[in-house]
């Protein structure tokens, strides 16, 4: 018994090393000395940090994908937040409709969306402009403010609202006062997965970002493709560093979630 | 007088809450369905029409994909690359989710951090990851060498291997999860019983656990398989010329502005994804294990 745990805890140990491996590396060889990419690095520094950030162009980078992501933020979690409300309610037929349609981003894949969408957005001027990736990346990213809103309508008593309506509040008063705080915790955490997914997307970006809107990942593909440094390492422990944090963010809103929902139930 | 005031008013309000309220869902939902018509579905599918209207509304399109040995060549590196890693992540994955499901609360946080913290790191900065452990000075070969085993550094990056390597790395997490999922709804009284009744732990697994897992296998097969079927970041940034896949061949076409062929091919891949989905979704439970996971 004991020989078959500890076997057990030898694979699973092995598995969860090979996934947590790369992403150890990436960040050890982002402090490294070295000028091109060898592992172990020669000796420590944050010479490609400072790189990073003595560079207008990946600043440049970084402040169009912080600035997409943001608005892809507003305009997904708006969009999601009020469809997911309203799905709830629809009759089980048109649910199901409107339902694969807002969620077919998840399961259509994504050279297919981004294809498409280069090809009709090329006739309008939104190739190379910021505002063609907020459009598209809007659309990869509201499947997760609805399902997360959703989640949190599931274990939704209707009754709060219909009392606060028989108690004389208007119906925006109650959604201010009485649903928008209960779905609080998965509007927030469905605006951070907005967020991620934005700030990541590197395939819709590959064709719609053209040279005038040059994103942070598309930034690093490019690097990626013709001359290979270590700033890339940088910048991706930074990425890596960010979407962490904003999980643990979206961690503690699911706890904070809980906990009210079981306080109002 | 007030009685049939009051009575005359309700059937009034009756007949008005109700529209109200069918109104209002619609009216909340439309200003997504709309943006999502007019900047998503109706691009791609005005983009997949390109397939079949061009240079005339025919199938020819498609009759010459069915005899292009390019396209089939390609299909069949796809197919073969997307099993691969279905087998190797399942493989891989079902210890970790058994982990997962069974360890008591502190461990298994730890385990779900470590399999959700590669989960949402780009599938850009892995795949770099990739690069740097494969290439000719990169970790491995650098072990490899260390240890004595070889003399000159071997090629592991841009090869097949890599491909699959990697995307195994980036889509084990789709497995585990929904595995884990239906294994911590098993009733662990069941194994009691077994165990109780004579049963060795590995028959245990085998007739208890395993065939009640079985929903959640069948949705992570499922996520795997039709998530590599699309690939295009990683295998262009860590295979050889030799791993085309069709996602790369789309994006070629694409660079050499043949969109009917390119449409061709996006309805081609489209149309395995859903029928892989349509497929799995008759499987019991698995519409379940899916619902529960897109939470």
């Amino acid at each position: 018994m004991s020989v078959r745990r500890i076997g057990n805890v030898v694979v699973v140990g092995a598995v969860l090393l090979f996934l947590a491996l790369p992403i150890l590396v990436i960040v050890v060889l982002s402090f490294s000395s070295a000028s091109y990419l060898t592992f172990p690095p020669p000796a420590f520094g944050v010479r490609w940090y400072r790189e990073y950030l003595g560079s207008n162009e990946w600043l440049a980078a970084t402040g169009l994908s912080l600035s997409v992501a943001a608005s892809v933020v507003v305009l997904a979690t708006t969009l999601g937040t009020l469809a997911a409300l309203g799905l709830a309610r629809l009759p089980p037929l048109l649910r199901t409709v409107a339902a694969a349609l807002i969620l077919s981003p998840l399961i259509v894949p994504v050279i297919v969306v981004a294809i498409g969408v280069y090809y009709a957005y090329s006739r309008y001027g939104l190739v190379g402009t910021p505002v063609g990736l907020v459009l598209a990346h809007t659309c990869l990213a509201v499947p997760f403010v609805v399902t997360s809103v959703g989640a949190s309508l599931a274990g939704f008593d209707r009754r709060l609202e219909q009392a606060a309506l028989s108690l004389g509040a208007t119906p925006w008063g109650t959604f201010r006062q009485v649903t928008l705080p209960l779905i609080r915790p998965g509007v927030l955490t469905g605006a951070l997965f907005a967020f991620i997914t934005s700030f990541d997307e590197l395939v819709v970006a590959l064709f719609l970002s053209g040279s005038g809107a040059v994103t942070l990942p598309r930034r690093m593909w490019d690097d990626l493709r013709f001359a290979i440094d270590p700033t890339i390492a940088a910048v991706s422990t930074l990425t890596i560093v960010l979407t962490a944090s904003l999980l643990l963010v979206v961690h503690l809103t699911r706890q904070r979630g809980e906990r009210l929902r079981a306080s109002s139930g | 007088m007030s009685a049939t005031a009051s009575l005359a008013t309700v059937p009034l309000t009756a007949a008005r809450r109700p529209t109200r309220r069918n109104l209002t869902p619609i009216l909340l939902t439309a200003p997504l369905i709309l943006y999502m018509l007019v900047f998503y579905a109706l691009p791609v599918a005005a983009m997949l029409l390109r397939s079949v209207d061009s240079p005339h509304w025919s199938l020819d399109n498609y009759r010459q994909l069915a005899q292009d040995p390019v396209f089939f060549q390609v299909f069949w590196i796809t197919l073969r690359t997307a099993l691969i890693v279905t087998a190797g992540t399942l493989l891989l994955g079902y210890p970790v989710a058994l982990a997962l499901a069974h360890l008591r609360r502190g461990p298994a946080a730890l385990v779900l951090v470590l399999v959700l913290l590669p989960f949402w790191t780009s599938v850009l900065v892995r795949s770099y990851a990739w690069m740097v452990l494969l290439g000719r000075h990169g970790l491995i070969n650098e072990a490899l060498a260390a240890a004595g085993l070889i003399d000159t550094p071997i090629k592991l990056l841009n090869t097949s291997l890599a491909v699959q390597l990697a995307m195994i790395h980036i889509l084990l997490p789709y497995m585990i999860l929904p595995i884990a999922s239906v294994l911590r709804q098993i009733d662990p009284a069941l194994s009691r019983a077994a165990a109780g009744l004579g049963a060795a732990p590995l028959g245990v697994f085998r007739q208890i656990v395993l065939p009640l897992s079985m929903p959640g296998v069948a949705a992570g097969v499922l996520l795997v398989f039709v998530l590599s079927l699309g690939f295009y970041i990683t295998p262009m940034l860590v295979g050889g010329p030799r791993d085309m896949l069709l996602s790369m061949l789309i994006a070629q076409q694409v660079d050499l502005i043949n969109w009917p062929y390119a449409a061709c091919l996006s309805a081609t891949l489209l149309g395995a994804t859903l029928a892989m989905l349509a497929a799995f979704q008759r499987l019991p439970g698995v519409r379940n294990v899916l619902r529960s996971a897109t939470r």
